[in-house]
């Protein structure tokens, strides 16, 4: 089988304009990845299926990057007016500032692909293919890879549920392991548990506060 | 979402392997039925949601989430290793597996190496965990078929020997914890490789005898052979691994695709079944039972003195550097992987289980639709799950 940088070669070349790139993988593991813009997902996995032999999608998860906020120390010169020995002079002075950068974070749909047409005399690597959506609030649609390989369908389900990412394309997205009532997607990062305060007949300081906390809202709630 | 955005995908124009759709002629006479959380065919809480016209199943609808506890959510918060004991809880049949498959990523992540003596005591309890698994999952699709009891005590009689075994390496039966990251956390204990052997040596007669009472069994065939029928493009195109996708033909065995661990060193088959139905996936159990057992016959002699722990692996303050792995082994289910992304901390920034259990229950539907309802527990049953990896 092809390494995932000879797969972007090849994918470029038969599909021009395709919005591909290589993510490589620091860790020993060396699996690298294709991240592919969503838009040419459903093509470049019909391709990869197709021609190019990955026929067994074994894996499907999301992953969760929050937003990331970086400071950055910048030296800046500006020129300030300034009374110098009893005479106002416009001079250069240098500040330092700290700017803090976000960048915005995503949510990413990650496939683990082989080949089960090409057996046991070809040992592999998984290719892996990443889709990631725009943002992490509103915009988080992604084609759905389950016409092509089924067994991406409750994978997808369990994505939907867990992280959130709307499967566009898929024949039933429905939650799968959460009910359906269920509102949050309990796999980001950012989930903060329900205060749904149960007192555990083992009290320790932890639950002791827990339950306090939940003495003063209930009580704040029945004041209003 | 409306349902013509729902359908742009499949109308696109891509070949897809749906489930069929079954015409029905009066619709409001079905009879719709929840099979499950608490029926005595479910292998635990799982629901079926079946639409019945007659006996004939039109629709099946599977309902997962009663066993869900987010393990995934756990382990994100917690150390690598704190993670390993949880990992027992997934197929809680096989434990040993579900740890090997864990150790598997999580060396492939950091680079560790695996001692030559600790690859043997991988393979040997692997071997035994899928020789005690297939035989409970034979006893128990034969329960389903209505053999109420004996055919199960047989092949747990058999299991209790094998979990004597895990308890005296590990000190537990099921729960046993017991690899590590790079090698397995104790050396065997005094005697233990005796005792496997002579136990080893009786497991041909108890398959032997299983056979006997099962393989030409009328009642068996009757209700095994022809049903829940599932084809090779499908088996694969649904991701279907182990036993269920070696039933139809397909030669896909990781032992010996990805040559993981120390396999290639052992002469074994790849049993294949050819009608890809209950019966294939029976028979393909049992033949793989005897493949095991050549497997432990060759390992028990071979197994060097030595380390069984990688002295570069530090079970305490392990930190893999930043990066991603896929680790994957042939569990006895299927395909058990295990997806780890690390961010350089002590916790894994994203820890991801490849359930066999669940993905081989895609094809669900596809199997029971079209079958007398009494047909679909033993369709389930073939399929071989455990609720604690379906819903983690």
């Amino acid at each position: 089988m092809k390494s995932a940088a000879e797969l972007l070669d090849e994918l470029q070349g038969a599909m021009p304009g395709v919005k591909l790139a290589l993510a490589t993988n620091p860790s020993p593991s060396a699996q690298h990845s294709l991240v592919v813009a969503a838009e040419d997902a459903l093509r470049v996995a019909v391709y990869l299926r197709d021609v190019a032999g990955y026929d067994y999608c074994s894996n499907a998860t999301g992953v969760d990057w929050l937003d990331k906020e970086t400071t950055e120390k910048v030296k800046t010169t500006r020129r300030v007016k300034k009374e110098v020995d009893g005479v106002e002079q416009e001079v250069d002075e240098t500040v330092e500032e700290t700017v803090k950068r976000v960048e915005p974070g995503c949510l990413e749909a990650v496939y683990h692909l082989y080949s089960m047409r090409q057996g046991p005399h070809d040992p592999h690597p998984p290719l892996v293919l990443r889709m990631r959506t725009a943002n992490r609030t509103d915009r988080v649609e992604l084609p759905s890879l389950s016409p092509v390989w089924r067994a991406a369908e409750f994978q997808e389900r369990e994505i939907f549920d867990l992280y959130g990412i709307v499967f566009k394309g898929h024949r039933d997205l429905r939650r799968l392991l959460m009910w359906d009532e269920f509102e949050d997607h309990p796999m980001r990062r950012d989930y903060v548990d329900p205060d749904d305060f149960e007192y555990e007949p083992t009290p320790h300081d932890e639950v002791l506060k827990r339950a306090e906390e939940h003495r003063a809202k209930l009580a704040a709630e029945g004041a209003r | 979402m409306t349902t013509a955005e729902m359908k742009s995908g499949i109308d696109s124009g891509i070949k897809s392997y749906l489930p069929p759709v079954i015409e029905v002629e009066a619709e409001n006479e079905l009879l719709e039925v929840a099979m499950g959380p608490h029926h005595p065919s479910t292998h635990g809480v799982f629901r079926m949601d079946v639409a019945l016209d007659g006996e004939r199943v039109v629709r099946l609808k599977p309902v997962f989430g009663y066993l869900h506890r987010n393990h995934e959510k756990l382990a994100e918060g917690t150390t690598y290793l704190a993670s390993m004991p949880y990992t027992d809880r997934l197929d809680y049949f096989c434990s040993m597996t579900n740890n090997w498959a864990y150790a598997l990523a999580v060396e492939k992540l950091a680079g560790l190496e695996v001692p030559e003596r600790a690859e043997y005591i991988r393979v040997i309890t692997a071997e035994l965990t899928r020789v005690q698994n297939h035989a409970s999952a034979i006893g128990f699709l034969m329960q389903e078929m209505g053999a109420s009891g004996t055919p199960l005590m047989y092949a747990f009689r058999e299991r209790e020997k094998i979990l004597d075994l895990f308890e005296a390496l590990s000190g537990s039966r099921m729960m046993c914890n017991y690899m590590r990251f790079g090698g397995c956390r104790v050396d065997l204990p005094e005697g233990w490789l005796e005792r496997t052997k002579k136990i080893v040596a009786e497991l041909p007669r108890f398959i032997d005898e299983m056979e006997a009472l099962l393989t030409g069994n009328e009642i068996l065939m009757a209700r095994a052979q022809g049903v829940g029928v599932l084809s090779p493009e499908l088996a694969v195109n649904a991701g279907v691994t182990g036993v269920m996708l070696r039933a139809t033909g397909v030669n896909y065995d990781v032992r010996k695709v990805d040559h993981y661990g120390i396999y290639d060193r052992f002469s074994f088959r790849v049993p294949l079944g050819e009608h890809g139905d209950i019966y294939d996936r029976y028979m393909l159990r049992v033949l793989e039972m005897r493949e095991s057992v050549k497997i432990l016959e060759q390992a028990l002699p071979q197994i060097p003195d030595g380390p069984i722990l990688d002295p570069k692996s530090k079970p305490r303050g392990f930190r893999p550097k930043p990066g991603e792995a896929y680790g994957r082994i042939e569990a006895p289910k299927g395909e058990l992987g295990f997806y780890l992304i690390s961010d350089g901390s002590g916790n894994p920034y994203r820890y991801r289980v490849r359930p066999p259990s669940l993905i081989n229950l895609t094809i669900l539907e596809d199997m029971c639709l079209g079958q007398n309802v009494a047909d679909v527990v033993l369709i389930f049953g073939s399929v071989d799950i455990v609720l604690g990896e379906v819903d983690r």
